[in-house]
């Protein structure tokens, strides 16, 4: 037998526990090893829920260990890793929670493990300075509206339709749990702009410019594009929290690489 | 032009950015840290920035679990591509990867699995180095593994296979001595008949760490790499036996698992700095 084919029995039988051991496979005690291959079933199905609960420590709290583990290991199972950097594994979690039959109770959770992947990804994306409440106190009003807003590198949006960012905050330490009187969607920024990552509920309308922006809009155009789309949009609230959470980097005339501020 | 693997000949411990404050605070006698490769493959963040302050004040090795050595299939140029601008990026002075797979087809399957010791394997095992060293430009050291199983098809015993490897390839070996306690005691032969098969002279670095006792379908001993645990007795006589014959080496505490404070990891790692202290003033004499 070819050490491709040894390898490929091999791989196949570690996410299957119905197969038998392979037959390449055999120990100086007995020709079928069972206990022994059962050591590597358990290393990869262990170690990679392991890597999920890592990642997702606030979707495990909502449902609880014993959920958490059963649904780790039915994702393990079915998509394992693609890629041996494994910060970027669990990124087809949510989908897979949103068709995780057992968990339909529980709506929200799909976008609350959303906003985890969020924040490992802003905590592992490029480092950049922030543009601070000075750099843009220099732009002259006016001209501020023709000028893109390079973004932080860090910054991601997740949006729902379920109160997302007060869920997660009840669930990782940053508030009291507590029945939530107000169900309505909320949309959170997520963001690194120095040393820790920030995660906040974002106003009506801000994601939609966030995303016109991130697009290379100039920022009066945006502001009209997301007050179009929703009619609470305001401009000085959106304005205020850009410097305030310190979300841009940079100001830049469009369609241009040259720095307007920085 | 290759970089060669250059540790300090004193102890090191795994980092856990939770031991960061202590680290640097501390006066414990280490003198690298070595960190998994895959867990730095971001482009920035904290991860990086206390990467950079810690080799500041240490030796760094970076010590990749994901490129699949002894896969069957190609090495995962992508992967080896990260791992270059990794390199790149912190300079670490030693390089390492273990003799074991852990990709196959398009999975990773996150553990380090063993394969069949031929010549086939062989061959494959060395053209693989052969890559990593002329991408990285460097010399890397390949670790022994930790075995559950063995395998009908093998014809090479482990200390042959890796000293074929060293000298086919030129790369240096990481000697981790409890997966030497760990693989003899599962398969029923003697660790110390396998130091002394083991070509030594190529070790730039040495591994201790932790297992678990469990028992085999036919309660034979099996032991469990676990890393989760300080290291167990008859690996420091093993240790102590290794570092006689070959002076003080680059010796790293791993502890993955059941992480714990930093004053226990300092503890062992202090144990490691006796030995290798005592074996340089032997030296010196």
């Amino acid at each position: 037998m070819s050490a491709f084919q040894i390898q490929d029995q091999f791989a196949g039988a570690l996410l299957d526990a119905e197969r038998v051991v392979p037959r390449a496979v055999s120990s100086h005690t007995t020709r079928t090893p069972q206990k022994r291959f059962a050591v590597y079933r358990n290393n990869v199905i262990v170690g990679l829920s392991e890597a999920l609960r890592t990642q997702f420590p606030a979707t495990e709290r909502i449902v609880g260990t014993e959920f958490f583990a059963a649904l780790a290991r039915v994702y393990v199972s079915s998509e394992p890793p693609r890629s041996p950097v494994m910060m970027n594994y669990g990124e087809r979690f949510p989908a897979f929670i949103e068709r995780f039959e057992p968990a339909a109770e529980i709506p929200y959770l799909a976008d609350v493990a959303r906003l985890e992947i969020a924040r490992t990804q802003a905590y592992h994306a490029a480092d950049a300075t922030p543009l601070d409440a000075a750099a843009w106190q220099r732009i002259d009003a006016d001209a501020l509206g023709k000028l893109c807003v390079v973004l932080h590198p860090s910054l991601r949006i997740v949006r729902s339709a379920f109160p997302v960012v007060t869920i997660w905050s009840m669930n990782s330490g940053g508030m009291e749990p507590a029945s939530i009187e107000d169900c309505g969607p909320e949309d959170a920024v997520i963001v690194r702009p120095r040393g820790d990552v920030e995660v906040r509920q974002l106003p009506q309308g801000s994601a939609a410019f966030l995303d016109a922006l991130a697009a290379g809009m100039p920022l009066g155009e945006a502001a009209a594009a997301a007050a179009d789309g929703d009619a609470a949009f305001e401009l000085s609230i959106n304005l205020a929290g850009l410097i305030g959470a310190e979300l841009a980097i940079e100001l830049v005339a469009p369609s241009s690489t040259k720095d307007i501020a920085s | 032009m290759t970089i060669v693997s250059s540790l300090p000949a004193r102890a090191g411990v795994g980092f856990k950015p939770q031991h960061f404050t202590e680290i640097l605070a501390g006066d414990a006698p280490i003198g690298f840290v070595e960190i998994h490769a895959e867990n730095y493959m971001g482009d920035g963040g904290p991860a990086h920035a206390q990467l950079a302050s810690l080799s500041e004040r240490f030796a760094l090795s970076v010590h990749g679990v994901g490129l699949s050595i002894g896969g069957a299939g190609p090495l995962d140029g992508a992967h080896l591509k990260r791992l270059k601008t990794l390199c790149d990026r912190h300079q670490p002075q030693s390089f390492s990867e273990h003799l074991a797979w852990s990709s196959h087809g398009e999975f990773f399957y996150n553990d380090l699995l063993p394969l069949p010791y031929t010549e086939e394997s062989l061959t494959r095992v060395c053209e693989h180095i052969d890559t990593v060293q002329n991408t990285l430009g460097r010399e890397m050291l390949l670790e022994n593994p930790s075995t559950y199983v063995t395998f009908v098809d093998s014809t090479i015993p482990e200390t042959e296979f890796l000293d074929a490897v060293t000298q086919r390839t030129g790369c240096g070996l990481l000697l981790d001595v409890n997966n030497v306690f760990v693989s003899a005691t599962n398969h029923g032969t003697d660790p110390a008949a396998y130091l002394t098969a083991f070509p030594l002279a190529r070790v730039k670095e040495i591994h201790l760490s932790g297992h678990d006792a469990q028992s085999d379908d036919a309660g034979a001993p099996l032991l469990i790499d676990a890393h989760g645990t300080p290291v167990a007795d008859p690996v420091w006589a093993l240790y102590e036996a290794v570092i006689r014959r070959t002076g003080p080496i680059a010796t790293l505490i791993e502890w993955d698992n059941d992480v714990p404070v930093w004053p226990v990891l300092a503890n062992e790692a202090r144990a490691a700095a006796c030995i290798l202290e005592r074996a340089a003033t032997q030296e010196a004499a």
